[in-house]
Order: C-alpha cells, then structure tokens, then sequence
C-alpha cells in the first residue's frame, strides 16, 4: 500500500517550464501591455512572481501582479470540517481593460479557478482572462481548460501532485504520488 | 475535528488566546473586502441573521449590518420598539419564533447580563452577542485587540489603560479579557466610585489619577461616559469630570511616549476626552470603525453552520 512517488520535474526543468510558461503568456498577449498576471494562493502567486522574473529580464519590464485568495467563494464551505483560514487578496489598481493570467500550481477539477473567476469579476472587467497551469493533472469537472501549461501529467483520483517552490517549501520540485495501489 | 469556535460569541472570557487570534487572523485579510468596488463576496449566501437589538445602537448594529451583508447574508432587523417586545412577549418566544422561520443565526444586544448566554443555550442558531448588560461586548473588545495588534504587531509586554466608566462598561470587560490573553499589561483609570469593588481581582492596576495613567500607558482605550450616571450621583459634574479625568492635549504632550488614543463611541467631545485628542494624530478611533466590520465578518464565518453538536465538543476541550 505505498505511495509510489516520482519527481517528474527538477529544479532546473522547473525553471526551464516556468521560463517556457512566461514566453508563450508574452507572446500570447503579442507584448506585455495590459498583462496582469494574478497568483491563486499560495503556491500559485510564487509562481506568477517567477514568471514575472522572467519576463522582467526578457522584455525589460514589469508585468503587474495581484494575488487572489478564494477560500471565500469556495462551493464547499458548507460541507468542509473547521472553516479554512482566509489568505490575502490583493489586486493593484483596476483590471478593467486588463489582460489578465489567472497564475496557479496545479489544475485539477477546475473548482478554485471557478472560484477566481468569480472573485476576479467583483474587481471589474477584465478584456480577457487565461490560465496558466505548472502541471494539469487532468480531472477536471467543470468545463475549465488552461491556455499555458508547464506539463501534462494524468494523475488519477486519488493520486497527489505537489508544486515545490523554495519560498515556501525550502526546495524547487514538481512531484507525483500515485495512489496506493492494492 | 471540533469547531476552532465552537456555536457562539458570547465573550472574550471563555476564549483561548488561540481563539482569538484565529479571529484576529481572519479578520486581517478580510479588509481589503470593504476597498472592493463590488464589497460583496458570496461565503454566506443563502444564510439568514436576525439582528435582535433591545437597546439602542447605531454603530454596532451598522458595523455588524455591513459584515452580513458584505458576506452575502440576508438580514433582517428587529428592534425592541415597535414589535411584540414592547407587547411583553419573552425573549426566548421572540427567538423561537424567530427560528421557526427557519433563521442561521441571531445578534443580540440586550440590557441584561447574560441575555446572549441565555438565548444560545435555547436556541439552535448561532448566537453572537452585541453587546449583554455590564457582562461583555465582544466583537468591541476585538475591534481593539485588532487596531492594537495592527499598530504594534504583538501585544505581548504592551500596556493599555482603559479609562474611564469601567464600572458599567462591558467594552472594559471584553478588553480586559482579551488583552490579558494576548499578554498585555491593562490598567483602569478612573473615579473608584465609577470602577468595581473587586477591580483587582481581575489582575489590572488601579490608577486614581490620569496623569499617572498617561505615563505608565501605550495605549489609552477612553470609555464613553454615559451621561445618565451623573444624574445618579456617581460623579458631580461633567466640566470636575473632564477637568480631573479629561484626556486632554496638554495631558498627553507630557507623556514620555508616544500613546495610542482609543474610543469605542459614542464620544462625549469636551467630557471624556477632547476634540484635539479625538481629532489627532495618535488617534485610531477610525480605524477602530474600520476594523469593526472585520472583525464582524470574521466572526460571522467562524461560526455560521457550526451546530450544537460542535459547540458541546468545543466545551468539552475547554
């Protein structure tokens, strides 16, 4: 019954996504004008700043960041034991007109970027949203599909995907524990 | 896994230090909600909260109106006047016909001691309290702990005076409570015929003169004083009240620090404390106003949908 748990990016393949990750966001948005990128929290606004690090010393400038916590527009607050603790918000300015990148570690049901899709909308209109994913592991169950991502990967139910990054977890590592088998 | 609050606010008393600053910690984040150009997020849609008022306010019963419905509650208001309360109908009818109308949770103010206590144990909706006789003004005493965590970062060490009608004032006793548990040093200043006997039991120093107060403190919480005890012979007139007990700016500029200057409102400007001190830079009173919807909405999510059941387990651990 162990978990069978395999580190299917390392930290410089890590760095090489997360660089491939801001080239297609910049060229997706054919520059960097009206680019915001909006970290989910936690894991998902290191990596927007990582993206942005990026782009900073590609194009020389630097996109505009927010960050989103949607513990308060989850669908399931009702059903979950001891309530979640609320994280920050914070978006700069105004979205209107933006090109928004909603930025998260890891796409699975599709639920939290739901959630921030609503959350985005109470902070005005947004010209366009994406989605930019480290890994999607599949799963999904809402219809909600990424346009950037670092790596495919099918985990199924069950099975973990973990997004390392050293601010927060002292190391840079993308792993997968697949569920136990019987 | 128990409820971290348990099924109501009824006071700081009962509370760990790690339960308030749970609410503390919520609270915080939950700000930046009321800058929003839509001030709303949906955590509480579909729950209903009866604010169940039988004495007057206007702040408290505003700031907790906000909380609810920039947590997407529905709301409903009842004030003493002008419903069957004024018919003599019991305050557990009141509630129970309430919760016959199928409510989520219940916000009480009422001019008895207890009366949040005795609603809670009743009734199955979540009881918050607003505000119960001389007992306990919760949700104040955390709007407090917030404004001074917020200027200081810990109040471990940090000294606070509450000045004023400590005898009659449930804002000082939520306060005292909760600083005490975050490891701050409170003192009361006052008139001794406006602080209680047993003072000193409740492990706080006892200033009789404000100057001493102002050296000793970081902090000064500067209660309303309400009027109608001088009518009842605790003090013998406004202007020898202001003049002894004032908070005044020639008081605090010979302060050896610099002081933060709390109120929780209504003010008395000229009684208990003065319009360039109310008005001035070490105040924080609005944001005291500020952090009440906070600390209100936080309150709110802690504890909407926790049920009975919970709350006993919770009194289990305490």
């Amino acid at each position: 019954m162990a978990d069978l748990q395999s580190v299917i990016l390392n930290a410089r393949a890590l760095e090489r996504t997360l660089s491939r990750m801001a080239d297609e966001i910049v060229e997706r948005n054919d520059g960097t004008d009206g680019l915001m990128l909006v970290g989910i929290q936690r894991r998902g606004v290191h990596v927007a700043e990582r993206i942005a690090r990026v782009i900073a010393a590609r194009e020389g400038v630097e996109v505009t960041r927010g960050a989103l916590d949607i513990t308060l527009y989850r669908d399931d607050l009702q059903t979950v034991g001891p309530r979640p603790v609320v994280g920050r918000t914070e978006i700069p300015g105004t979205i209107d007109g933006k090109h928004v990148i909603i930025v998260d570690d890891v796409l699975y049901t599709g639920r939290t970027v739901r959630a921030a899709l609503n959350e985005l909308a109470d902070f005005g209109r947004p010209a366009r949203v994406g989605l930019a994913v480290v890994v999607d592991r599949g799963g999904r169950e809402l219809p909600i599909q990424p346009d950037v991502v670092g790596k495919h990967v099918e985990v199924p139910a069950g099975g973990r995907v973990d997004v390392f990054v050293t601010e927060l977890d002292g190391r840079d590592e993308v792993v997968v524990a697949g569920a136990p088998r019987a | 896994m128990t409820s971290p609050l348990g099924k109501d606010l009824l006071g700081l008393e009962r509370l760990t230090s790690e339960q308030i600053s749970l609410i503390l910690d919520t609270a915080e984040p939950l700000r930046e909600i009321s800058e929003r150009a839509i001030k709303k997020v949906p955590t509480l849609r579909g729950a209903t909260v009866v604010n169940l008022f039988f004495e007057a306010s206007t702040r408290t019963r505003i700031s907790f109106e906000f909380a609810e419905k920039r947590m997407s509650a529905d709301t409903v208001n009842v004030a003493a006047a002008g419903s069957s309360i004024s018919k003599g109908e019991t305050l557990v009818d009141t509630a129970r016909n309430l919760e016959a109308m199928k409510i989520d949770m219940v916000v009480i103010r009422h001019g008895s001691s207890g009366a949040a206590h005795f609603l809670a144990e009743r009734i199955q909706s979540n009881v918050i309290n607003a505000g119960d006789g001389t007992h306990e003004h919760p949700t104040q005493g955390l709007l407090d702990l917030l404004t001074l965590r917020q200027r200081w970062g810990s109040l471990q060490g940090r000294r606070v005076c509450i000045c004023g009608d400590v005898l009659h004032s449930r804002v000082a006793r939520s306060n005292i409570w909760g600083l005490k548990k975050l490891g701050a040093e409170v003192a009361v200043c006052g008139p001794r015929s406006l602080l209680p006997n047993a003072v000193g039991e409740m492990g706080v120093t006892v200033f009789d003169r404000i100057e001493q107060a102002i050296e000793w403190a970081d902090a000064l919480n500067v209660l309303r004083l309400q009027l109608e005890r001088m009518e009842s012979g605790y003090i013998p007139s406004l202007r020898e009240y202001n003049r002894v007990f004032g908070v005044t700016r020639e008081r605090l500029e010979r302060a050896p620090k610099d002081i933060l200057i709390m109120h929780p409102g209504p003010m008395n400007r000229g009684v208990e404390i003065d319009s360039d001190v109310a008005d001035g830079p070490h105040s924080v009173i609005l944001d005291q106003v500020t952090n009440g919807v906070a600390v209100r909405m936080a309150v709110l999510y802690l504890l909407a949908g926790n049920s009975p059941k919970l709350a006993d387990a919770a009194k289990g651990t305490v």
